[in-house]
């Protein structure tokens, strides 16, 4: 093995070394916390949609998010009985409104979630056992992932449970409900929290609601039915009022909103580039600092018979190192990073091998930019200018 | 202008006659500048250096000595006349060629120049790499070796930051001449040294020239070592003009 000079040259100045990782640790976290928030922002906007039950799905061309959803007629969800394929239908209403914090009265925007109690919307794990609950007129189920700003519901609902507790019961749009259960789904940019309640007491809490109006109409397909096709077919069917979506277009048109129609997906990717020049600029010092030091033992190498080549080798190779050693801190503090974002956000952060992945590829680039910039400076390295 | 040069290898580099002049130089002018600041430094140098010969070049600073050894050095490019150096034509010689000549030339500067990041050993093994394809271990006990030859042997693993100067120039030494060049330039090698060190320092030269059979070039102005030299050669002005000190005083 030949002598690792690349090596060498940055472990010799320990601090300088410590002071260069730290910068790159700190440019790459800068780049794992803006790609994870905006990937969170995303995920969560659509784990709704990704919880419903359904194969294909039916909205408002007026509809643009799930934040703005436009109601239309149920007519055309029925009209989709007609065609081949298609099994069954279910209506589901989606609105915002005011929640009361059941202990110090403060109001809130909650998410309300409404559909036939007979019939399961959404797929999540703790709702079968608790549909019999919510036929029971204002009652409701309670999202535990919601923020902490609607109260203390779970804790509430828990001493509710005990013998002589009481049930937790406030209200939303000034309708007096009880919280009959609990769920998970979990907060979004766009919801801080959520509650489920059937068809019946959606509209008695939204009194203003026409009842053929719907959300979102789900339909479900009978077995190896090939969704694309039913989709293919109902867009040439019906009236151009409403869209028609597969469930991953379903999700992908939500995401489109977030990345596109909004101003959060460009100021995460901004702060992405922020983190990746700031990287950049630090890997561009050290390198520099480390050729200018070390110009006249260059000019020397150089005169002895080492090509410029070997040279540009040489820092490229600290690029590298800098690189690898500097992602390594970096990763391990997002990682810890993302699990308190998580807990004080209920966002979904979670450090996925495709963000490792490309957090480790712009920090390589990172290193490379700045290693092109600094070994101009081996240029000046003249060895005729050391006799 | 330019004429085709025969294909360096090692071989034909490391296989000189030994009655053929190791370093040629003919009618050699070089000027720096351009235009109206153009100003002849070297002027009609001629000069053959032979096989195992060790030449001073003495003369007052500015008198073109160091930009003779650049060019010798093949670090600077030859504007008119010829020189030859292990019988390779330089000028006109393309980059990569200067580049491979030099590999064949071993060099020890004023100012020491190792590689402080790296120890004693690994500076000296440097110039192995550069050389000799061998496994990693040989070159390790090669390096060591050498440095045993300059009286360090104690001094393997020291950083040039903990050594002295006459120690530093000494492990230069051992870099320079670890791979048997040919031939050795040095410039002002002990002009940063005590007397004693600086003594030293040029008897290990010639020592190690001696064994090795390698001609040496050396810039001095130190009236010290003059008598470690077998031709001093005495630069001014651009000039050059020679005295053989082996008809008038032979060994020292």
């Amino acid at each position: 093995m030949k002598i690792p000079l690349a090596w060498l040259q940055l472990t010799r100045e320990k601090v300088r070394l410590l002071v260069a990782l730290a910068g790159i640790a700190f440019a790459d976290i800068l780049m794992f916390m803006q790609l994870g928030f905006r990937d969170a922002l995303f995920e969560s906007a659509v784990t709704f949609h990704r919880s419903l039950n359904g194969d294909v799905f039916i909205i408002s061309t007026q509809s643009t998010s799930l934040i703005a959803m436009r109601t239309f007629s149920s007519r055309r969800l029925y009209q989709t009985l007609g065609y081949q394929g298609v099994a069954s239908v279910e209506p589901v209403y989606v609105d915002f409104s005011l929640w009361k914090n059941p202990e110090n009265k403060k109001t809130r925007g909650i998410m309300v979630i409404g559909f036939n109690p007979d019939d399961l919307a959404l797929d999540l794990p703790e709702l079968p056992s608790q549909t019999d609950l919510i036929k029971i007129p204002d009652t409701i189920l309670f999202d535990r992932a919601s923020r902490e700003e609607f109260g203390p519901v779970p804790q509430l609902f828990a001493q509710g449970q005990l013998p002589q507790g009481q049930p937790v019961e406030t209200e939303v749009r000034s309708r007096r409900v009880r919280v009959g259960g609990l769920f998970s789904l979990g907060a979004s940019f766009g919801a801080d929290g959520n509650i489920i309640a059937s068809e019946q007491t959606f509209h008695r809490i939204f009194t203003n609601r026409t009842r053929n109006l719907i959300d979102i109409g789900m339909l479900r397909l009978q077995p190896g039915v090939d969704p694309t096709q039913v989709v293919a077919q109902l867009r040439q069917a019906l009236p151009n009022d409403v869209r028609v979506f597969t469930k991953a277009e379903f999700m992908e048109f939500e995401r489109n909103y977030w990345a596109e129609g909004t101003a959060i997906g460009f100021i995460f990717t901004l702060g992405t580039i922020m983190g990746f020049i700031v990287g950049t600029v630090i890997v561009y010092q050290i390198l520099y600092t480390d050729v200018a030091d070390h110009l006249p033992e260059y000019a020397t190498l150089k005169a002895m018979g080492y090509s410029d080549l070997y040279l540009l080798g040489v820092v490229f190779q600290e690029a590298v190192i800098l690189a690898f050693m500097g992602y390594v801190p970096g990763g391990v503090l997002s990682f810890f990073l993302y699990n308190m974002t998580r807990q004080a956000t209920n966002l979904p952060m979670y450090m996925t091998l495709a963000r490792a992945v490309t957090v480790l590829i712009l920090t390589i680039i990172m290193c490379f930019l700045s290693g092109m910039i600094a070994v101009r400076k081996l240029q000046a390295a003249d060895p005729a200018d050391i006799f | 202008m330019l004429s085709t040069n025969p294909q360096i290898t090692p071989v034909n580099l490391l296989e000189q006659p030994a009655d053929q002049p190791v370093i040629q130089i003919r009618n050699l002018n070089h000027y720096f500048g351009t235009g109206s600041l153009r100003k002849q430094i070297l002027f009609d140098i001629s000069l053959d250096i032979y096989p195992g010969e060790i030449v001073l070049m003495t003369g007052p600073s500015g008198s073109g000595k160091t930009t003779m050894l650049t060019l010798l050095g093949c670090l600077r490019a030859i504007q008119e006349g010829s020189l030859k150096v292990l019988g390779q034509e330089l000028h006109g010689a393309t980059k990569s060629k200067m580049v491979e000549i030099r590999r064949y030339i071993g060099y020890i500067f004023q100012s020491h120049n190792l590689l402080k990041s790296l120890t004693a050993r690994q500076n000296v093994q440097m110039s192995i790499e550069l050389h000799e394809h061998i496994p990693t271990s040989q070159a390790i006990a090669k390096s060591i070796d050498m440095l045993e030859h300059v009286g360090l042997g104690e001094r393997v693993n020291y950083y040039p930051n903990n050594l002295s100067g006459g120690q530093k120039q000494r492990v230069a030494i051992a870099r320079a001449l670890v791979s048997h060049p040919k031939l050795v330039l040095a410039d002002e090698p002990t002009a940063a040294l005590d007397k004693k060190s600086g003594r030293d320092v040029v008897e290990i030269m010639q020592r190690l020239a001696r064994e090795q059979g390698c001609t040496i070039l050396m810039v001095t102005h130190d009236s010290r070592i003059l008598d470690i030299a077998d031709r001093i050669v005495q630069m001014e002005d651009g000039r050059l003009s020679s005295t053989d000190l082996n008809n008038s005083s032979a060994g020292s």
